[in-house]
């Protein structure tokens, strides 16, 4: 199982940082841009998931466990977030018949 | 000595378990049951104060024989220390009594004339609703009264100090339906308070100078102090100035006679036998200061002189039989005051002693008139009750002829030896006193005929009181007639007992010397008696007979309204300090609370609510906007930190 380690650090770290930035700007413009909702929950996963990326290269190349136990702890509250994220939408689906996000401006004072 | 300090512990100790029990049982005990347990507390603790005088005395006899080795020089004086009560870097305050010849006469006197008058008020109070509280609050007085005088430092005096005056402002409002009762306990309470102010900062200066508030070390230390010295004369006027508050002397003294709002019991106790007499005893307590302090010692004169004189005149016209026993008694506190002030500490005190006596029986048997007339407290609507209510009349007879100063009577003996005192100092100063005293004798000789000579001029049918009122006011009229021999003057076989007694207690009484020949004594005493008997004749023969009733104030000739109306110095005070204070509390109401205060107040309130109006434009409800808006702020920070970096 040390080969992981091996295999990982055998990439260059600017590589990782690259596509690293690269996950998390087109979660980020989708995030932004995009209007349904389910969409932008995924986008959302995308930037988790691009941070998560970064972290266990990290974690690898410096040999500091630290990282990875950070990647688990980030997937767990991804999951939690998630979970909510998709009950609001199917309320939303429900209550409006729509799941784009701009309906929800009526729930401002 | 471990008894003594259980004694002295238990003479405070009954009357305030005595006014928690009451209190905290109000609601349950039922007739005569609160006031019986609250005499019986004042009664024991009555009791204690005399095992106590008497082992004191027996002490001082013993050292005074040389048999008692073990007692220190100053065995006179014994101090039972409680606990350490402030203990704060160099400043040590322990909550101490002070056992003394002083301390234990005023103790005597609280708590017997005390227990006297909680004995009478079984009776007076008898059909009142709030009866439990009323005995309640008279226990607490007991206690704080007893604070006052046994205190072994200036600061446990100033409790009791605060607590008698929280006690006269609750027992003066006691019946606090009446608006005009509840303004008048607020004013006893204010003209206190301005008093209090004095003695406090009296206290601080004392123990900034001498680090130490105990009256012992400060009698001590007071000797370094070089005679009319600013800080002496300073320190000295400050406790003079507590005084005039608490014992109602010019210009505070208009609470006194507003305070006979209260019930009849209180007035006796609390404004004529104790709780007055505190500004007296503090004076005599720090004589060692006061005896530095030429210029002081003039001013407690000359006060003591002119509201001796004011309120005398002010007594003649009154026609509330309560009110007039109140401007006599301030007019016999500023007597006191003229004694304090000429330096017979002694003296004073003798007239604080029988004063307690005599007026204390007054007030009962004014209170026993009232009780017996069903409330009617003008005295134009009284007459002859001699037939009826016979043991009152007597009572009040003796009562009358003491503070008169009838040869024989105690007051002769306190009176005389004021007198003599003043026309040590200047015969001008002897006339004042004895124009004083004849006027009181006038109005008190007025007050005695016009109830109860002549006919019966009112409509209620007067009853004796029953034996729980009359038995007090036997005992204090025996009291006020033999009270003379505790100071018999040399001149009449006597040894002026008392002063040597209390002259071990106080510098300033050990150091008083009498000069008179015994030829101008006699003289002197002539004057006074022959002139006191033309008075009383003047008054039988204008009052005794009257049938009909005292014109208005209105009616009167401009010199008897001015005085009628007490001198307008209520209208003064008003117009002097009540008027401007309310236009000023108005100016500041107006420019203060409603520009100053509320305007920062709203100023606050109204900015938040207009940078909310704009900042809610920014809530547009547009989820991606929200997103935009966090992500420029998360980079903007980024570039902050990287930049400050």
């Amino acid at each position: 199982m040390n080969d992981i380690v091996t295999v990982i650090r055998s990439v260059p770290l600017e590589h990782y940082v690259f596509l690293s930035f690269t996950l998390f700007s087109i979660g980020l413009a989708g995030a932004l841009f995009r209007r349904n909702t389910i969409i932008i929950l995924m986008c959302l996963e995308l930037m988790f998931n691009s941070v998560n990326l970064l972290l266990a290269a990290f974690s690898a190349h410096h040999g500091d466990p630290g990282g990875q136990v950070f990647v688990f702890f980030i997937m767990l509250v991804a999951a939690a977030e998630v979970t909510v994220g998709l009950a609001i939408l199917v309320m939303m689906k429900r209550n409006v018949d729509s799941i784009d996000i701009n309906q929800l401006n009526r729930l401002k004072w | 000595m471990v008894k003594t300090d259980l004694l002295a512990m238990l003479v405070p100790a009954f009357p305030l378990v005595g006014a928690i029990v009451i209190a905290s049982l109000r609601g349950k005990l039922k007739g005569n049951t609160a006031g019986i347990l609250a005499t019986a507390m004042v009664v024991l603790s009555f009791l204690c104060s005399g095992v106590l005088f008497v082992g004191h005395e027996v002490v001082n006899a013993l050292h005074a024989a040389g048999m008692h080795q073990e007692s220190p020089p100053e065995g006179a004086m014994h101090v039972v220390k409680l606990f350490n009560w402030i203990s704060v870097g160099s400043m040590h305050i322990p909550f101490a009594f002070q056992i003394d010849a002083l301390s234990l006469t005023m103790m005597l006197i609280v708590t017997g004339v005390g227990s006297l008058i909680h004995l009478y008020s079984i009776g007076y109070m008898h059909d009142d609703k709030r009866v439990n509280t009323f005995f309640s609050l008279l226990n607490l007085f007991s206690f704080a009264m007893l604070m006052l005088v046994m205190g072994g430092n200036f600061l446990v005096t100033f409790i009791g100090w605060e607590g008698v005056g929280l006690c006269s402002y609750l027992l003066i409002g006691f019946w606090y339906t009446v608006p005009a009762y509840n303004y008048a306990a607020r004013k006893a309470f204010v003209m206190n308070r301005i008093g209090d102010l004095g003695f406090l900062i009296a206290l601080v200066m004392i123990m900034q100078q001498f680090g130490t508030l105990d009256y012992g070390t400060v009698m001590d230390k007071s000797a370094g102090i070089s005679t009319g010295s600013p800080w002496i004369t300073t320190v000295t006027l400050l406790l003079f100035v507590g005084a005039i508050g608490k014992s109602a002397q010019l210009p505070l003294f208009t609470w006194l006679p507003d305070a006979m709002a209260g019930p009849t019991p209180v007035s006796a106790l609390i404004h004529a036998a104790t709780m007055v007499t505190a500004g007296i005893f503090l004076l005599v307590r720090s004589s060692s200061l006061f005896v530095l302090a030429p210029i002081t010692m003039d001013v407690v004169l000359t006060v003591g002189l002119v509201t001796a004189l004011i309120t005398a005149t002010i007594g003649v016209f009154q026609n509330d039989i309560k009110k007039v026993l109140a401007y006599s008694t301030v007019s016999q506190l500023g007597l006191m005051f003229v004694a304090l002030g000429l330096g017979a500490f002694s003296s004073a005190m003798f007239h604080v002693t029988t004063h307690a006596f005599f007026k204390a029986l007054l007030f009962l048997g004014a209170g026993s008139v009232i009780h017996a007339l069903g409330g009617e407290q003008d005295i134009r609507k009284m007459g002859g009750l001699k037939g009826v209510t016979k043991i009152t009349y007597f009572t009040f007879l003796m009562g009358t002829l003491a503070i008169a100063g009838i040869p024989g009577f105690s007051g002769f003996f306190s009176k005389d030896a004021i007198l003599m005192a003043a026309y040590e100092k200047h015969p001008l100063l002897y006339a004042a006193t004895l124009g004083v005293s004849l006027l009181t004798v006038f109005y008190m000789f007025r007050l005695l005929f016009l109830t109860f000579f002549g006919t019966y001029r009112g409509k209620a049918h007067p009853h004796e009181s029953p034996r729980v009122m009359t038995v007090p006011l036997i005992i204090l009229a025996v009291l006020s007639v033999v009270g003379g021999v505790l100071n018999l003057p040399h001149l009449l076989g006597g040894h002026e007992t008392m002063k040597h007694y209390l002259g071990t207690a106080a510098d300033g009484i050990a150091g008083e010397h009498m000069h008179l020949a015994p030829a101008t004594e006699w003289m002197l005493m002539g004057i006074t008696v022959g002139s006191i008997a033309l008075v009383i004749w003047l008054a039988y023969n204008r009052f005794a007979k009257k049938t009909t009733l005292d014109p208005e104030a209105e009616e009167l000739s401009f010199f008897k309204r001015l005085i009628a109306r007490k001198w307008y110095i209520d209208e003064l005070y008003a117009a002097l300090f009540e008027k401007p204070y309310g236009w000023l509390s108005a100016q500041l109401d107006a420019i203060m609370e409603k520009r100053v205060i509320d305007g920062a107040v709203n100023f606050t309130g109204n900015t938040t609510l207009r940078l909310g109006k704009v900042l809610r434009r920014v809530q547009t409800g547009n989820m991606s906007f929200y997103l935009f808006a966090m992500v420029v702020g998360i980079i903007g920070f980024l570039l902050l930190t990287i930049w400050s970096a």
